[in-house]
């Protein structure tokens, strides 16, 4: 990586102790509304203080049953929702990940006529908001008896999405031809080429692309609140709504606990995947 | 270089094109259709011109959130460019353990919107024991000023949105980031040569340089800004008196609360019109103002 280098005189000591303590300060607010989740979550409330809050307040000690609390609350199921999302989650990310790469493979190494036509089309329907495509799908997904299961959430992951396939499309034209014409050369197709050469080689991409469906299905709440009718097909988006319009009846320590156990599995897998994803990101939107 | 057949190409992009019918054409081509209906569900649409459209005329509420949802945009979309190209200059600083702050200046994107919600309708909280905003107000004054009740008025609110907007800033500081990388750097020192300093090169260098990155981070900021719903919905239902409900909402309601599928859908046309209109300008304007390395 080049990074800009200073000149020597810049690079006194107070230079240095002005950076890093900006640098911590930039980190310490970015994490602030964790580290206040997570304080909030495993604090014991003040059994004083007006029930009607939510139990806010002065905390009295630390503990982290509020987790357990959470887990088996009769107000809300946050293992069914889990599993809920868990399963539009996988369904989603393979469908995802399988036809994208496919499709990617058409937009670089297969050369057509109008293909750029195709490819600049498909990025033009990055544009199109959800609210207009939201009452139509519902009609269509009403017809054929889809409202109320998980197949609107997790179907159309397996046509590609847009933003996949052109990320994925962007690291396939990043590995040299030369090693497709000499499979081609050896008598591989297509086909052969794609699996045995571009896939074993795009396996980050892949990865980042698995990642972004993972965290879109995880964060996704209009798509569920549309389509999804029964308390006992929520997934974790809409649990958490559920159990804060009870605040009446939820102290906040809990909501916190339920808000922090569906916000760990996305930030320990961002904090693994991190520099994966980072690249992923900066590659979509520079190379375009 | 040998060309496939076109029935080749399509064959491989064969899923999107299936998928681009009838997920994206279809739809479509259904909402404009249901734009010129009264469909309620329980009975066929019924074909009603151009009623829908003349209907917006004289809705106020549609006004209403035209106008939050602009003030929204076009706020979050200023301060969060500023902030996060000050952000990846300042993560492009030579630095020990550089990966971390990076990680950390995007971590809170990678959040569930949900959660950040919650997180920060308990943060504003005007109770200075309970929400954070009005605590550290209280810390940082000495207790000389006290903070606001958030959601009490509409323009606090409404700051109340703005300011949490901040957080999620990760993805165009990374974008940024990688375009920053790219300015060569014979030309800082060309530019430090001729005796121009730090923030003049930033000026005169790096903003033009990197004026691409921006034109794309702005129009990803249109997009996102004319659809945001679910943190508005969560933190404060819209209100007071709608002073925090957004188009998508208005969309959502007449839908999915007054069933109204023909109103739904045509409100609905109309934001991806501004989309389109708006991404169009932004383009036109960035012909003039955007420099482009190799044209």
């Amino acid at each position: 990586m080049n990074q800009v280098h200073e000149s020597n005189s810049a690079r006194t000591t107070g230079f240095r102790v002005l950076l890093y303590s900006i640098l911590g300060m930039v980190a310490l607010t970015a994490f602030l509304p964790i580290i206040y989740m997570v304080g909030f979550s495993t604090g014991v409330a003040d059994p004083t203080a007006p029930f009607g809050q939510g139990g806010a307040g002065e905390t009295v000690g630390r503990t982290i049953e509020n987790y357990q609390a959470v887990l088996t609350d009769e107000n809300t199921d946050m293992p069914l929702y889990l599993r809920n999302t868990l399963i539009i989650a996988i369904l989603g990310v393979g469908g995802t990940v399988i036809s994208s790469a496919f499709v990617a493979y058409g937009f670089s190494r297969v050369r057509w006529r109008g293909r750029g036509v195709a490819f600049m089309t498909m990025l033009a329907t990055m544009m199109i908001p959800f609210p207009v495509v939201m009452v139509p799908l519902f009609v269509m997904f009403r017809e054929v008896g889809w409202i109320g299961t998980f197949a609107p959430l997790w179907v159309p992951a397996w046509f590609g999405n847009a933003f996949s396939i052109f990320l994925l499309r962007q690291f396939f034209m990043t590995i040299p031809r030369e090693l497709d014409d000499a499979a081609r050369i050896d008598g591989c197709g297509h086909l052969r080429n794609f699996f045995y050469i571009i896939l074993p080689l795009s396996k980050p991409a892949l990865l980042v692309v698995a990642l972004l469906h993972f965290m879109f299905v995880w964060n996704d709440f209009l798509g569920p609140l549309v389509f999804l009718t029964h308390r006992d097909q929520f997934t974790l988006a809409l649990g958490l709504q559920l159990y804060l319009s009870k605040l009446g009846q939820t102290p906040w320590n809990l909501l916190m606990a339920a808000t922090a156990i569906m916000t760990a599995p996305v930030l320990l897998l961002f904090f693994i995947a991190q520099r994966t994803f980072v690249e992923g990101i900066s590659t979509a939107g520079t190379k375009g | 270089m040998k060309h496939d057949s076109l029935g080749t190409g399509l064959l491989w992009i064969g899923p999107w094109l299936l998928g681009f019918g009838i997920f994206t054409v279809l739809p479509v081509s259904l909402a404009i259709y249901y734009g010129f209906t009264d469909y309620t569900l329980l009975e066929s649409p019924i074909p009603v011109g151009t009623q829908n459209y003349e209907r917006m005329l004289n809705d106020e509420i549609l006004g209403t959130v035209l106008w939050n949802t602009a003030i929204f945009g076009v706020l979050s979309i200023v301060f969060g460019s500023i902030l996060s190209i000050a952000l990846a200059a300042l993560l492009s600083k030579p630095a020990r353990f550089q990966s971390f702050w990076r990680a950390a200046v995007f971590a809170p994107s990678v959040l569930p919107l949900v959660a950040i919600a919650v997180i920060f309708k308990l943060g504003y909280d005007p109770d200075p024991e309970v929400g954070l905003a009005n605590q550290m107000i209280d810390w940082f004054t000495f207790g000389a000023f006290q903070g606001p009740n958030w959601f009490g008025s509409g323009f606090w609110a409404m700051t109340a949105l703005l300011l949490m907007s901040l957080w999620s800033v990760g993805p165009a500081v990374v974008i940024y980031l990688a375009g920053l990388r790219d300015v060569p750097k014979q030309l800082h020192e060309a530019a430090s040569i001729d005796g121009v300093g730090p923030v003049g090169r930033f000026f005169h260098v790096v903003l033009p340089m990197i004026s691409p990155v921006i034109l794309f981070n702005v129009i990803i900021g249109v997009i996102n800004a004319a659809q945001v719903f679910a943190v508005p919905l969560i933190m404060t239902g819209g209100g007071p008196e709608r002073s925090t409900y957004f188009h998508s909402m208005y969309v959502y309601d007449q839908a999915f609360k007054f069933g109204d599928m023909g109103y739904a859908s045509a409100l609905g046309v109309l934001q991806f019109a501004i989309i389109l209109t708006l991404t169009g300008l932004i383009l036109l304007a960035g012909r003039k103002l955007v420099y482009y390395r190799g044209a």
